[in-house]
């Protein structure tokens, strides 16, 4: 099977069980304050590093290019507090008009 | 049922309706992204249908698209769907539910349900409506963007020359950005970018996010040792 089906398949099924177990395990396993303020964190550094990662990695390769000048304008499109789809979007727009004049790759 | 609480349920299903229909405007990204990153139309539609997490889904089709393996992209997938695991077991005593209806509930059990139920918890009866309505709402129009996004990007010949592979990093920092409430997260998520970009040149893309769990457990042991 294709590597994107198997990743499809795959983390859909373990994200439910994720979601059924804590409808079915008793609360003292998960509310230990260790594994609280540990699984509090996760999507902090997960999302960060993913955020890292879109923005300069090329394969291996470590590049800067039009997607650093969007992710730039999408942080003051942040502080201006626009919607979601605007950021994406707008972040989207700009690097395309940079590519489109050859002012960046 | 007395008027009040009937004024007060049309109120919930309402904002249960506005919930939906904002996250899934940001399905439409969802569905752009995760085709112009190589996935099908058919697999893009299961991942909003199955894994139902936005940011488990960018994860996947993220790291997929800029090269990593299933097995990066699915443990990345995984670990930021803990939280919904949490969440389940948060309001499980609420929803008080049984059968059938606790899958049903399980696959619905996402930031927005469990914050609206969270949100209307002084009254049992509408905490467990407020779950359901937005529930039910944001997956019905997380799904329709989705298909819409995707439909509108199979046209696109090149998606870079749309920007779009610029767009996956804002989505993620978009995602990040309200969950940035005091110092010390500020602080973790700097950190866990440094490693990430640290570790980019020598590991397997999708590699670094995973390593950045580590940043968390060291944190999130420090701070429960601290209390």
């Amino acid at each position: 099977m294709e590597a994107r089906w198997i990743a499809v398949i795959a983390s859909s099924v373990i994200a439910f069980i994720l979601k059924f177990s804590g409808n079915i395990v008793p609360a003292r396993y998960l509310e230990q304050p260790k594994i609280k303020s540990i699984t509090a964190l996760v999507p902090i550094v997960m999302l960060s590093a993913l955020v890292v990662v879109q923005t300069f990695a090329s394969g291996q390769i470590l590049v800067i290019d039009a997607r650093l000048v969007a992710l730039l304008f999408a942080v003051i499109l942040l502080i201006i507090r626009a919607p979601f789809i605007v950021v994406v979007f707008g972040a989207a727009a700009l690097a395309a008009i940079l590519r489109y004049f050859d002012l960046i790759n | 049922m007395n008027i009040s609480s009937h004024a007060r349920r049309s109120t919930v299903t309402r904002n249960a309706i506005g919930v939906g229909l904002a996250t899934g405007v940001y399905g439409i990204s969802f569905g752009a992204l995760a085709v112009t990153s190589g996935f099908s139309f058919a697999q893009t539609q299961v991942l909003s249908l199955g894994l139902f997490s936005g940011a488990s889904q960018f994860a996947v089709v993220g790291i997929m698209g800029a090269g990593g393996g299933a097995i990066a992209a699915i443990a990345t997938s995984s670990l930021l769907g803990v939280r919904n695991g949490l969440y389940a077991l948060s309001i499980a005593n609420v929803l008080k539910l049984k059968g059938f209806k606790k899958v049903i509930a399980s696959q619905l059990t996402i930031d927005e349900s469990t914050a609206m139920s969270i949100a209307n918890n002084d009254d049992e009866e509408m905490s467990r409506w407020a779950f359901w309505a937005t529930g039910i709402s944001v997956f019905v129009f997380w799904n329709i963007a989705t298909a819409i996004g995707a439909f509108g990007a199979s046209f696109v010949a090149d998606p870079k020359s749309l920007g779009l592979d610029a767009a996956v990093g804002a989505a993620f920092l978009a995602l990040l950005w309200p969950r940035l409430i005091n110092k010390q997260i500020r602080v973790v998520g700097i950190l866990a970018g440094l490693l990430a970009l640290g570790l980019t040149p020598f590991v397997q893309p999708g590699i670094p996010v995973l390593a950045s769990v580590l940043i968390a457990i060291a944190m999130g042991l420090k701070n429960a040792s601290d209390k």
